[in-house]
């Protein structure tokens, strides 16, 4: 006991010290030839008293002194996890739906887009969800197909007139396209050969968006097309006279309501496929893709099916993107957003739609309250990353079946 | 003609930086089987390192007088501290997930990837940093149009004298037959009294030292460095190690030779903007037609 403390107290100066020296050459040589060390212990000294706290911390867990907390704490969440059982899920879930139809009518703006952008990314994480979470498939360049639809509506809008719920099923069906054209190729491989690929598609269509100035205008982007419109039901004549009247929608809180339907579409297909016949084939696969072959599962169809149906979801997502925004551009589609996309299904927990909810929701909300902190952004998702693989490998909601591959068990 | 011989020698220049990362991308992978994500970041340490320690020189006037032992001071302080930081990223982020699932060890250096390239801007700032390199600018040799820098021979015959040096510690040292011998079987070699956490620390090193070695060249060769640098090349060196057949030393050589050859001819004879797709193009073709690579054949046996 003692001397694991010993061991553990080593481990943690050990480390100190070697971020000490890691940070003064970047920090203390300066180029007009002076050395310094004032600005190194700072930022040493602010680095130290965080991780020092979360040491202190993680050692009285570990010995067990954190029990008149720890306990009451699991008791009490224990209780209450049987309280929500004893309830069904679908009072929940009406709850929860009829929360977030009234949402906008209590909240302003700046909220309504945050809110916006939080179902804009479950959409997104979902989609990923389904290769990464169901399909066990590392894929790094999740968020090309979010510029393929962005594209697909921007461009079938300015050329052709076409409106966004016209627009939205060829997105999908475009982004699905691009889907087999990148999964065709690529799924003969294994999993980390995968996602070095994905991440070289993904910049491919970039660089592409990039550089085809006839096509995208190059890193100018497109503007000027239309937002999405509706038409309603208009009774000022009697109701058998009605007519049709359009309506754009400029208010946020109506396009609120349209990533809301988005949203629960999506959420409706998942959730019906992880427990379909098909979703049961990708967790075959994810768990041990030899077995299942010899199972009679077609895998190279299965895989390329859950490639296909990822990217299906994250070209809707990236059509109403550019409806909301009425700007695309190859900016907002880097390697760093599909990082950022990937992190939410980490954090949240791979394969769970209540985790990747959660993940997503922290991942947006939490930058926006610490907006001084804007700059340590990725830092933060880097070291949540690292963290979380870390300490929690599933995630901060995992999904309920999970098993390991045969792989790793004879490791 | 003259362009072709031109073009042919600056391909020569690049791949040979390409060869050096794509070593410990190699390398890393035949001991642990992991796609180091964070090796292109070590890459981009090693640019900022070095300029800082020349630019240190430079204010200190030692510039002027020995040029050529800054650079060789800055070379090795450079290697030594990326081979000191990659270390520490494997106890920390890699070896408590040796166990654990290879998703879950790709997830940590993915994020490990993000996070120091973001350490690196926010202790360098965002911009791009010049390199003070003028004293090694100069051509060394002309006929015609085609030209050779001085710079551009000192990163070939420095590329020439790493490679030469790891083939020696690999293949005719202790330490290198250890390293194979880890690469083989983890655990018939520590039956045989071969500690393989000190061989992976190692082999993370030399790889990490090579990585920063080709991040003072390409910032010497370009003329600046940038926090994000390490992103693309690190992808195309990568191509190169799968180009050549991922584990094997002498199959990263070759295949970054052949991406940088392809990326300059690429860049010169199609099209310049879209230089950066020919790389991941071939990296495609490879992995379809190829997954073994190159050298693939004799991976079994080979393997660093």
């Amino acid at each position: 006991m003692i001397q694991e403390f010993k061991k553990t107290w080593k481990k943690y100066t050990i480390g100190m010290l070697w971020v000490l020296g890691l940070l003064w050459p970047l920090l203390g040589i300066h180029p007009d030839g002076t050395l310094s060390f004032e600005k190194t212990f700072t930022v040493w000294f602010y680095i130290f008293a965080g991780t020092f706290v979360f040491f202190i911390i993680y050692l009285m867990n570990q010995s067990g002194s954190l029990k008149f907390f720890t306990t009451p704490v699991s008791k009490a969440w224990e209780k209450g996890s049987v309280f929500t059982k004893t309830v069904p899920t679908w009072v929940w879930l009406l709850l929860a739906f009829v929360l977030a139809l009234i949402y906008p009518q209590f909240t302003g703006r700046y909220a309504q887009d945050v809110a916006i952008n939080v179902l804009i990314y479950v959409c997104l994480g979902l989609g990923l969800n389904i290769v990464v979470g169901l399909a066990g498939m590392l894929d790094l360049g999740y968020i090309a197909f979010y510029g393929v639809g962005a594209y697909s509506y921007a461009l079938l809008n300015m050329h052709f007139g076409m409106s966004f719920w016209v627009c939205l099923p060829f997105a999908a069906l475009f982004a699905l396209i691009a889907g087999c054209i990148v999964g065709y190729p690529t799924l003969r491989m294994r999993g980390d050969y995968l996602a070095i690929v994905t991440l070289g598609f993904g910049e491919i269509v970039r660089i592409i968006l990039n550089n085809w100035m006839e096509l995208t205008n190059g890193p100018n982007g497109i503007m000027g097309f239309d937002r999405p419109g509706i038409y309603l039901p208009n009774f000022e004549n009697g109701f058998f006279s009605m007519t049709w009247e359009h309506l754009w929608l400029k208010k946020l809180h109506l396009l609120y309501y349209v990533v809301l339907a988005l949203a629960i579409v999506t959420i409706i297909c998942i959730h019906r496929l992880n427990f379909s016949r098909v979703g049961r084939a990708w967790e075959s696969i994810r768990e041990d893709e030899t077995a299942s072959e010899l199972m009679g599962v077609n895998t190279f169809i299965y895989k390329l099916l859950a490639y296909a149906m990822g990217a299906l979801f994250a070209g809707m997502a990236g059509a109403f993107f550019s409806a909301r925004m009425r700007f695309v551009s190859p900016e907002s589609f880097t390697f760093l957003e599909s990082a950022m996309v990937l992190c939410m299904v980490v954090l949240g927990g791979m394969g769970s739609i209540p985790g990747i909810f959660l993940g997503a929701a922290a991942l947006i909300i939490l930058p926006e309250v610490f907006r001084e902190f804007e700059l340590y952004r990725m830092l933060a998702f880097g070291g949540v990353m690292v963290i979380m693989m870390l300490f929690r490998p599933e995630g901060l909601i995992p999904a309920k079946r999970v098993g390991t591959r045969s792989e790793e068990r004879e490791a | 003609m003259e362009y072709f011989i031109q073009q042919l020698i600056n391909g020569l220049t690049l791949g040979g930086i390409y060869a050096l990362i794509a070593l410990g991308y190699t390398m890393v992978y035949g001991v642990i089987q992991l796609i180091n994500f964070a090796h292109g970041e070590f890459f981009a340490a090693g640019g900022y390192v070095g300029v800082i320690i020349l630019g240190y020189c430079a204010g200190k006037g030692i510039m002027e007088t020995h040029p050529w032992l800054c650079l060789a001071g800055s070379f090795v302080l450079t290697m030594g501290y990326c081979a000191f930081l990659a270390v520490g990223v494997e106890k920390v982020a890699y070896m408590p997930l040796r166990k654990q699932s290879r998703l879950a060890a790709l997830l940590s250096a993915l994020g490990m990837s993000i996070f120091l390239s973001n350490g690196l801007m926010l202790t360098q700032g965002v911009f791009d940093k010049p390199y003070p390199g003028e004293l090694f600018d100069g051509t060394l040799f002309e006929f015609g149009l085609v030209s050779i820098t001085y710079l551009q021979v000192m990163i070939v015959s420095m590329t020439i004298v790493l490679l030469v040096v790891l083939n020696i510690l690999v293949f005719k040292t202790k330490m290198g037959m250890a390293m194979r011998a880890t690469a083989q079987d983890k655990t018939m070699s520590s039956l045989v009294a071969i500690g393989s956490n000190r061989i992976i620390s190692v082999t993370f090193a030399i790889g990490a030292g090579l990585a920063a070695a080709a991040g003072i060249m390409v910032g010497l060769y370009y003329g600046s460095v940038r926090y994000d640098m390490g992103f693309i090349p690190g992808i195309k060196a990568f191509a190169a190690a799968v180009l050549g057949g991922i584990g094997n030393i002498t199959g990263a050589m070759i295949g970054g030779l052949i991406i940088g050859m392809v990326e300059i001819f690429g860049a010169g004879y199609i099209s310049g903007q879209y230089k950066d797709v020919f790389a991941f193009i071939i990296l495609i073709a490879v992995l379809y037609f190829k997954p073994t690579g190159i050298m693939g054949e004799n991976i079994d046996d080979t393997r660093v």
